[in-house]
């Protein structure tokens, strides 16, 4: 196979098939009888099956990393779908990568409110110092860098995300060490998530399963802290000035089906504005590996509707 | 206009994220009040509040529920009535600036969860999603974490608190595409295709998720609702105008001392807002700001006192879009900015419409070489040419979206386009620049 006249090296050969013009890395996982169990299982959440397809190339890429040809056949097979429509959807969304991705991605905003704070120069400085440009990866595996649109974090810009775990308010330096650190096999906590695994783990994520051993990892993915100062700006100034909102007029705790705006004229004591604690950063443990293979049926969703 | 924390007050409390410190910041209680009532009730409780959709649009939100169709009693209902209804929260933040549904999904996930329950309830829906942003992994994991929760403890699920009434709720992840947060481009993707908007009408009220009458609201809109069973429509008339009222996340973010999320009443100034985040960085003045993100004209200087609300922001020419104000000052470059969001625009632009596909693809061209210094004399009245040949000509908001920018830094600031030209384009300039689309009339 080989691209079409005049196409960049690593094109897709044609529109109707998502192969990538390089062969599978020889190490490449394949699909296993468990992926197509829990690709049903994302089927039986939806009361339409293809609502779950999304999701099922999530799962793909947490098995191998990226949309593969087998990926799309399994998705297509299960849905009734031609592989050109599966290939038509994958190829749509930023998120699935058609090439093998490195064990981390690494996505820098250089959208312009991250770039007037230096968004594009930490993007330059990776590039220089990975050697690769966006969208591709470095020669050992371990790094897929790219450059994000906005990545709703302003308030915290310039952003960098790991596998889309918040790394906020970088800047060169500290962008640099951190992807330095990655090469060398480490996982620096984020700044605004949980502990990293890898791209593949947070696949599996998005795909709605556990990416996690066990229930406890589990949790403290889910308990991560971080530093919350934007987030929480306008709250501790509110404080600060013994500002809040109007009272309620009617008691919250009422349930006995009264309208509210019936109860009007009932002064409530109560108001819904607590006394935010103190917050310290979780423990600051290392990341996490992600199961090589985690048990299936660990959905991180509500019961499905089989 | 002072701060008024209500969508935020709980932010700050020890594990806000989680369902035990949910319940005890009266959690849930908004959810047993609302299953006492009828759901006609409720949709009339959020009319007289005044609630408009959060998600940029301003639509009012008991209004967008009153138009789901429902059966008549005595009748045997046909067509749409009969179908199943469907709640699907547009969680795809996405729009450049845009930072206030994430934070709110990371420390108050379950805020959402009883919003959505009690709203679905309302417009007799059992099957609900959120549609949640695929990059935002963080708070896709606190909302899985609170649904689970939220069926383990029986507020989700079938015969929910012993009131009969039965909902499933699903976290589905997207893949990176912005313009799936336009509602029907998100239909599209949740039912598995690529996310491309659709024709309108049908409406997704009437023909929405599987053809079947559907609302689409915004978290953060959702997220209002528990609090307005609780407070009451009146309560939440008392924060800003009354054609726009309730309280609003603003979200400051570039060059201001403090960035983050300020929660005020609809109608607070920018003026205001900058004074709560320390004002512009020290030695430096503001030169440009967005209301509401990058689809929305820029402001300056002059319009530090518009009341930033749905209404008076679209007097004085841009849109509150999602309160996205993101600050710029005299070192920052107009037109680096716009060529930026332009290169946005075209990398997200779904292809299906021509003036916006082929439209954003070639202001990105002129936008770069003017930029580069390779303007021509002509390239000022070709940007507004193209804008015009996309604005009210696409498919959907995007392309519109994607001329704002352009427009509204050729309004305000075409010297510093002008100044970007060689000295020989610049002695070409004629007359003729036109400032203003004249298209969009048609």
């Amino acid at each position: 196979m080989s691209a079409l006249p005049g196409s960049a090296e690593g094109t897709a050969v044609t529109g109707l098939d998502s192969s990538p013009v390089t062969p599978p890395p020889a190490d490449l996982p394949l699909l296993t009888d468990q992926a197509r169990l829990e690709a049903r299982e994302i089927m039986a959440r939806y009361p339409v099956p293809r609502s779950a397809l999304l999701p099922m190339l999530h799962l793909v890429q947490s098995y191998q990393g990226y949309v593969t040809p087998e990926g799309v056949a399994l998705c297509a097979e299960e849905l009734g779908l031609t592989k050109a429509e599966v290939g038509a959807v994958a190829t749509f969304y930023t998120m699935y990568k058609r090439r093998p991705t490195g064990r981390h991605l690494v996505s820098v905003c250089t959208n312009t409110l991250c770039n007037v704070l230096g968004g594009q120069r930490i993007m330059d400085a990776l590039s220089a110092d990975l050697g690769v440009h966006h969208d591709e990866t470095t020669a050992d595996g371990s790094i897929t860098l790219e450059h994000a649109e906005c990545l709703a974090a302003c308030d915290y810009a310039p952003v960098v995300t790991v596998d889309y775990e918040f790394y906020d308010q970088q800047d060169v330096e500290s962008a640099r060490e951190l992807v330095a650190a990655l090469r060398r096999g480490e996982k620096p906590l984020p700044t605004r998530g949980a502990p990293l695994t890898d791209f593949r783990g947070i696949s599996r994520q998005l795909a709605g399963f556990s990416q996690h051993a066990d229930a406890a990892a589990a949790a403290a993915a889910v308990d991560a802290a971080g530093e919350l100062g934007p987030t929480l700006v306008g709250l501790r100034l509110a404080e600060e000035r013994g500002e809040s909102a109007p009272p309620m007029q009617q008691a919250a705790t009422s349930s006995s089906g009264a309208q509210p705006a019936e109860a009007a004229g009932v002064e409530s004591a109560q108001r819904g504005a607590p006394e935010p604690a103190g917050r310290s950063l979780a423990d600051q443990n290392n990341g996490t590996e992600t199961p090589a293979g985690a048990e299936p049926g660990t959905s991180g969703q509500g019961p499905g509707k089989a | 206009m002072p701060l008024t924390p209500v969508l935020t007050t709980r932010w700050g409390a020890e594990q806000s994220w989680r369902l035990s410190a949910y319940e005890q910041l009266e959690g849930y209680t908004a959810l047993r009040t609302a299953l006492d009532m009828a759901p006609d009730e409720l949709v009339t409780l959020v009319k007289d509040s005044g609630l408009r959709g959060r998600g940029g649009a301003g639509f009012p939100t008991g209004m967008k529920w009153s138009f789901i169709p429902q059966p008549k009693p005595g009748e045997s209902p046909t067509g749409p009535a009969a179908m199943p209804k469907y709640l699907v929260v547009n969680a795809d933040e996405g729009e450049p600036g845009t930072c206030k549904d994430l934070p709110l999904m990371m420390a108050d996930p379950h805020s959402l969860v009883e919003g959505v329950i009690i709203s679905a309830y309302a417009i007799r829906c059992h099957f609900a999603v959120i549609y949640v942003r695929g990059e935002a992994v963080h708070a896709h994991r606190r909302l899985v974490a609170a649904v689970e929760e939220a069926y383990a403890a029986g507020y989700l699920g079938s015969d929910i608190l012993g009131s009969g009434y039965d909902l499933e709720l699903v976290v589905h992840a997207g893949a990176g595409a912005y313009i799936c947060g336009e509602e029907t481009a998100l239909l599209d993707s949740l039912e598995g295709y690529r996310g491309q908007p659709r024709l309108k009408p049908p409406f997704p009220a009437v023909a929405g998720l599987y053809g079947a009458p559907t609302v689409i609201n915004n978290v953060e809109t959702l997220a209002s609702v528990p609090f307005i069973v609780r407070g009451g429509a009146d309560w939440f008339k008392e924060f800003g105008p009354e054609k726009s009222p309730g309280p609003k996340i603003y979200s400051l973010s570039g060059r201001v001392v403090r960035p983050g999320q300020y929660e005020a009443p609809m109608g607070t100034t920018m003026r205001e807002l900058l004074e709560m985040a320390g004002g512009v960085r020290p030695g430096h003045e503001l030169k440009f700001w967005t209301p509401g993100g990058s689809s929305t004209p820029y402001f300056t200087s002059e319009h530090l006192d518009v009341p930033l609300d749905f209404d008076s922001v679209a007097a004085a020419g841009s849109m509150l879009g999602t309160t996205a104000l993101m600050v710029f000052d005299e070192t920052d470059s107009i037109v680096e900015a716009t060529l930026r969001f332009t290169e946005f625009y075209a990398h997200e632009s779904c292809g299906k419409c021509t003036p916006c596909r082929e439209g954003t693809y070639w202001l990105v061209q002129i936008l770069e070489r003017i930029a580069h210094g390779r303007g021509t004399a002509q390239d000022l009245d070709l940007l507004i040419d193209t804008c015009d040949n996309i604005l009210g000509r696409a498919f959907c908001a995007l392309g519109d979206g994607a001329t704002s920018c352009i427009v509204s830094s050729l309004k305000y600031f075409k010297d510093d386009y002008v100044a970007l030209l060689p000295p020989e384009e610049q002695a070409r300039l004629g007359r003729s620049l036109r400032l203003e689309p004249v298209g969009a009339a048609s």
